[in-house]
C-alpha cells in the first residue's frame, strides 16, 4: 500500500457555481486519478458526472483538473501529483462551460477546430471525388516530418484549459486548434491553405498568443502548439509582406 | 486570486517578466524626460539633480532599471527568435539565456558605478 492509506479527495459538484464534496477513497500502489473517480461514482455517490472512455491515453476524454493543473486522468498516477497528506483536488476543465461535477461541455473547443478550418480538403480531389492514384509523401522527407509534427493530437483539450489567452479572449481560436490549422498547413496533399490562413489570422488567431508556452508545458502528448503558432504567425508574416495572400 | 498552479513553469515566468519590465520602464520613462528637460531649464538645476542620484539609494534603483531594461531587451529578442528563427525546443534553455543576460548587464553596472 501506498503512503498515506486513505486519499482525501476535493471533487468539484454542480455546475460553475457548485462546491468541493470531499471524499476518502483508499489509497492503492497503483493508481490513476480516473481510478479515484471511477471508485468515488461507483462506491461512494452514483450521481457524479465525468466523462471517460479509453483509459489508455487515446480518446482524449478524461481530461480535468487535478491539483491546479489540467491533465489526462487515466494516465496520471496519483502517486505523481498527490499533496503530502495525500490530498486530491479535481475540477472540471478550465475556459470551459460546467455541464455537472467534472464533465466540462467542449463545444466551444471543438466548434474552434471548425473555424480554423481543422479539417483536410484534397487538393487532387475538389469537390469530393475520389483521386486517381496516392499522394506519395515520404516518410523520411521533411514536408512529411513538418505535417507529422503536430499530427498525434487527441483533442483532450488540456492545452486549451491550460491557456490565459483563452481565458482573456474568448474568441481565440485555442492551441489545439492552431496546432491542427498548422499541421494541414504543413501537409502538401491539402489545397485549401490559403482559407485556413485567412481563419487563422486575426485578433482571435495566431497573432493573439502570447508564447506563455503553458500548452506546450502540459500537453500529454508532448507535441509543441506553440512552435505550430509561431509556425502560422511567420508564415502569415512572410506570405503579407511578399504580398503572396 | 490568480491560482500559480497551472503557471509555474519558465516561459510563464519570462512571459510575466517581460510584461511587468515593459510597464515599469514605461512609468519610468516621464521621469527620464523630466531628468532631460531640466537640462534645458538651466545647467545648475541638472547638476542638482545629478548630484541627487549620486546618493546609494538611486544607484540601486538605477541598477535595478538597467537589469529592467537587459530583461526586456533579452525578453524581446527572445520572443522574435521563436516567432521568427522556428526553434522548436530548448525554450527553457533560451529564458535562462536571457535571465543570465538580465542579470550580467545589471552586475556590469553595479560594478562600474559602486
Amino acid at each position: 500500500m501506498a503512503e498515506p492509506a486513505c486519499l482525501k479527495v476535493s471533487v468539484w459538484r454542480g455546475g460553475a457555481d457548485g462546491h468541493f464534496a470531499r471524499y476518502e477513497v483508499p489509497a492503492r500502489e497503483n493508481q490513476t486519478v480516473l481510478d479515484v473517480v471511477t471508485h468515488i461514482q461507483r462506491e461512494l455517490d452514483p450521481s457524479l458526472a465525468y466523462r471517460f472512455a479509453c483509459r489508455v491515453g487515446m480518446c482524449g476524454s478524461c481530461a480535468m483538473t487535478v491539483n491546479g493543473r489540467a491533465r489526462w486522468t487515466c494516465r496520471t498516477h496519483v502517486r505523481k501529483v498527490v499533496g503530502a497528506g495525500g490530498e486530491l483536488e479535481l475540477r472540471p476543465l478550465a475556459n470551459l462551460p460546467v455541464i455537472r461535477d467534472l464533465a466540462a461541455d467542449l463545444s466551444p473547443f471543438f466548434d474552434k477546430w471548425q473555424r480554423a478550418k481543422g479539417h483536410f480538403e484534397p487538393k487532387d480531389a475538389p469537390d469530393g471525388a475520389v483521386p486517381e492514384d496516392f499522394a506519395v509523401v515520404p516518410p523520411g522527407s521533411k514536408a512529411r516530418q513538418e505535417a507529422d509534427a503536430g499530427i498525434e493530437c487527441i483533442g483532450c483539450g488540456v492545452c486549451y484549459a491550460s491557456c490565459d489567452v483563452v481565458a482573456w479572449n474568448g474568441d481565440y481560436l485555442g492551441p489545439a486548434a492552431l496546432n491542427r490549422a498548422w499541421t494541414l498547413v504543413n501537409d502538401v496533399r491539402d489545397g485549401a491553405c490559403a482559407q485556413r490562413l485567412d481563419a487563422v489570422a486575426g485578433d482571435a488567431g495566431c497573432h493573439s498568443c502570447h508564447s506563455t508556452q503553458s500548452c506546450t508545458e502540459r500537453c500529454p502528448k508532448n507535441l509543441d502548439p506553440s512552435a505550430a503558432i509561431a509556425g502560422l504567425k511567420r508564415r502569415l508574416f512572410w506570405d503579407t509582406l511578399l504580398g503572396r495572400r | 486570486m490568480m491560482d500559480l498552479r497551472p503557471r509555474s513553469h519558465p516561459t510563464y515566468l519570462a512571459f510575466i517578466v517581460h510584461r511587468v519590465s515593459g510597464l515599469l520602464l514605461a512609468l519610468f520613462l516621464p521621469l527620464h524626460f523630466w531628468a532631460l528637460g531640466s537640462a534645458i531649464s538651466g545647467e545648475a538645476r541638472l547638476d542638482g539633480f545629478l548630484r541627487w542620484t549620486e546618493n546609494p539609494l538611486a544607484k540601486a534603483a538605477e541598477t535595478a532599471l538597467v537589469v529592467l531594461l537587459a530583461a526586456h531587451l533579452a525578453g524581446g529578442v527572445r520572443v522574435l527568435a521563436l516567432e521568427f528563427l522556428g526553434w522548436r525546443r530548448r525554450q527553457k534553455d533560451v529564458v535562462a539565456v536571457s535571465a543570465g543576460f538580465a542579470l550580467l548587464a545589471g552586475l556590469l553596472f553595479l560594478l562600474n558605478v559602486v
